[in-house]
C-alpha cells in the first residue's frame, strides 16, 4: 500500500503509546498518532492537552489547534494550563511528544533562535514544550530531518534532552525520564543507556543510512541492531486517513 | 452597579500608557480580537502584554507599534507558523525594540497564580535545564523541608486583564465553558478585569449555575457586548475560529507593506465592531456559527 513519509511518522508515533497511558498530545502528527493508538492497540489511553483539555477519545472532526470547538465538545475534562500541569509535574503523565526547529546529539531542543544565512531568525519560544521536556516520564521528539536542524549542540536550549550526556538530567535535577525516542522523516532514533547520545534504531523503507548521516550533522551512532522501520499496515493508514481525511498534515 | 459599556469607551478609560494588559489568556480560544483591535485604533502605546500562547493577536498589536514588552511562552501563529511581525521586531526593531521575558507555559500559569494568591512567586520543578530559566525572573531555591532544588517564578501582576467570555451579567459576574488555559489565574491576578461577552444575561442566569462563574463581578471594571468579539478566535457554543482569517493574515503580514494594508483594511480602516462584522458579510459570519446545540444536562442546586 502507499503512504506517505508523514503517514509513516504518525504511525511510528502511535506505536509509541502504550495501552492505559496518560499522554500529552500536541497538534498535528502527534494528535493523529494518538487517534491511531486509541482505535488500535492503546483504547484506555486518555489524551491531555496544555490548555486544561483532558480527552478519552480524539475529536472526531479535524482541528487546526487544540482549543477549537470540536476538541471541547465532549472532552472528559475542561480545565486550565495549572490543572494539567500540575499533572505533569507530579509525575502522572507517562509521555508527551515535542517538536522544535533544531535537536542535538543528546536530544535537546530548540525553539528560540536559529541562524539561517548569517542572520538571527527568532523562533516562537517553548510554549508547553520546556514543560514537557522537563517533567514527562518520557517524551519522544518528531521532526522533519535536515543537516540544518541535526547539529552537534542547539544554538539555545529550550526544551532539555540530556542536556551534556550521561547524568546531566540526574545532576540537573530534571525529574522526567527525558526523551526515549527521535522519530524523523528518515528513521527513528533511541538513546544509548550511559551515554545518552542519539542511536540510529531503524531508517524508513527507502531511506539509506548513508542518506541519514549526510542530514545529521554529527558522526552519527548506529545500533548493532539497526533494521528498517516497519511499514504503515492497512488498518493504521486507514486510521490515519480517517482523522486527516484531507490530507492536512500528512500528505 | 451597572458596568456596561461601549467597547471605545471601556478601552479608552481602562487602558493607559505603559500599561501590562493580560489578555488572549485561554490559549487559542476566547481571544478578546475586538478589544486588541480597539487598542490599535487608539494607538496605546509602551504597553507589556501578558499570556502564554495568544495566537495572532500579539503579532497585530506588536506590528502596530502598540508593544514595548511581552510576557509569553510563545508568540506566533498556531495554525500557520511563525508571527511576522514579533519576528521584525526581535531581528530587525521594527516598527520598534521588543523585550520579551521568556517563559514556559507552566511558569507564566505560576506566575500569574502568585499574583492571584498575593505571593512574591511560586516555586516549581518545570524549565530547569532550560536556557531562558536563567533570566532574571527565575531564581533557583532550595526547598526549607527536603532541601531540593527548586526553581522559583516571580509573580506576574497585570494592571488589566482582558477577557472574553460567553456571558456576563451587567455587574461583571461571567460565565466560561471550555479550556481555560490562564484566565482564571489573570482575572484574579488583575488590578482590575475589562469584559467582552458574547451574551449580556440576567443576574439570575448566574445564580443558577456558581460553578461556570470563573470571574465575580467585583474584579471587573467594564462589561462590554460584543458578538463575535473573539472573532476569529473561537468562542465555544457561539462562534467557529475562521481558520481561512490566520491563513490570510500569515500571508499577507509577510512583509511591512503588506501588514499595513491589512491593518488598513480590518482595522484602522472600519470605526467599529460592527463595521468590522459588516466587512466580515453576513455569508461568512453564519458558516462561523455552529448548527444546532449540544447542551450539558442541568444539575440541581436544591437543598
Amino acid at each position: 500500500m502507499e503512504y506517505t513519509r508523514k503517514e509513516l511518522m504518525v504511525v511510528a508515533a502511535a506505536r509509541e503509546i502504550r495501552e492505559g497511558e496518560k499522554v500529552f498530545v500536541g497538534m498535528r502528527l502527534p494528535l493523529l498518532g494518538f487517534a491511531v493508538a486509541k482505535e488500535l492497540h492503546a483504547p484506555n489511553a486518555v489524551g491531555i492537552f496544555e490548555n486544561g483539555v483532558i480527552r478519552d477519545w480524539p475529536a472526531l472532526q479535524s482541528i487546526f489547534t487544540i482549543s477549537d470547538p470540536p476538541n471541547l465538545a465532549r472532552a472528559l475534562y475542561c480545565g486550565g494550563i495549572v490543572d494539567v500541569m500540575n499533572l505533569l509535574q507530579a509525575g502522572r503523565v507517562d509521555l508527551g511528544f515535542i517538536g522544535g526547529a533544531e535537536v542535538d546529539r543528546y536530544g535537546n531542543l530548540n525553539t528560540h533562535w536559529v541562524v539561517e544565512n548569517g542572520h538571527r531568525v527568532r523562533l516562537p519560544g517553548s510554549g508547553g514544550a520546556a514543560d514537557i521536556a522537563t517533567l514527562a516520564g518520557r517524551c519522544i521528539i518528531i521532526m522533519n530531518h535536515e543537516r540544518r536542524r541535526f547539529l552537534p549542540r542547539v544554538h539555545f536550549i529550550t526544551s532539555p534532552g540530556y542536556g551534556e550526556g550521561a547524568e546531566w538530567r540526574t545532576e540537573n535535577g530534571l525529574p522526567g525520564g527525558g526523551p526515549s525516542r527521535v522519530i524523523t522523516s528518515l528513521g527513528i532514533f533511541s538513546f544509548d543507556a550511559q551515554s545518552r547520545e542519539v542511536v540510529l534504531a531503524s531508517h524508513h523503507p527507502g531511506v539509506t543510512v548513508e542518506e541519514i548521516r549526510r542530514e545529521t550533522g554529527w558522526p552519527l551512532r548506529i545500533s548493532p541492531g539497526l533494521n528498517e522501520t516497519a511499514p504503515p499496515s492497512r488498518e493504521e493508514l486507514a486510521v490515519v486517513r480517517k482523522y486527516d481525511p484531507k490530507r492536512v498534515w500528512t500528505s | 452597579m451597572d458596568k456596561v459599556s461601549n467597547l471605545r469607551e471601556a478601552i479608552a478609560r481602562d487602558i493607559q500608557d505603559g500599561m501590562a494588559v493580560a489578555m488572549g489568556c485561554a490559549l487559542e480560544s476566547l481571544i478578546p480580537f475586538a478589544a486588541g483591535y480597539e487598542i490599535i485604533r487608539q494607538k496605546k502605546q509602551d504597553l507589556t502584554l501578558i499570556a502564554p500562547i495568544s495566537d495572532i493577536q500579539f503579532d497585530q498589536i506588536i506590528g502596530a507599534g502598540c508593544v514595548k514588552k511581552v510576557v509569553a511562552s510563545w508568540v506566533g501563529n498556531v495554525a500557520a507558523g511563525l508571527g511576522h511581525n514579533f519576528r521584525r521586531a526581535m531581528e530587525e526593531g521594527i516598527p520598534q525594540r521588543l523585550e520579551v521575558e521568556e517563559h514556559s507555559n507552566f511558569t507564566l500559569a505560576l506566575g500569574l497564580k502568585a499574583a492571584a494568591m498575593g505571593l512574591p512567586f511560586l516555586p516549581t520543578k518545570t524549565a530547569r535545564g532550560s536556557d531562558f530559566a536563567r533570566e532574571p525572573h527565575y531564581a533557583e531555591i532550595d526547598c526549607p523541608f527536603t532541601r531540593e532544588k527548586l526553581l522559583a517564578v516571580r509573580a506576574i501582576q497585570p494592571d488589566l486583564a482582558i477577557l472574553h467570555v460567553q456571558r456576563a451579567d451587567s455587574e461583571g459576574n461571567a460565565h466560561v465553558w471550555g479550556n481555560f488555559g490562564v484566565l482564571r489565574e489573570a482575572a484574579f491576578a488583575a488590578k482590575k478585569v475589562l469584559l467582552t461577552c458574547d451574551e449580556i444575561v440576567d443576574h439570575e442566569v448566574i445564580l443558577s449555575d456558581p460553578n461556570r462563574t470563573v470571574v465575580p463581578g467585583f474584579l471587573v471594571s467594564s462589561v462590554v457586548h460584543l458578538s463575535f468579539g473573539s472573532h476569529p478566535s473561537p468562542t465555544q457554543g457561539y462562534t467557529r475560529r475562521d481558520d481561512d482569517f490566520y491563513f490570510e493574515y500569515h500571508k499577507e503580514s509577510r512583509a511591512p507593506e503588506g501588514f499595513k494594508r491589512w491593518l488598513e483594511k480590518w482595522i484602522l480602516g472600519v470605526k467599529d465592531h460592527s463595521e468590522y462584522l459588516a466587512l466580515l458579510g453576513p455569508e461568512r459570519l453564519q458558516r462561523l456559527k455552529p448548527e444546532g446545540n449540544l447542551f450539558s444536562l442541568p444539575v440541581s442546586f436544591n437543598f
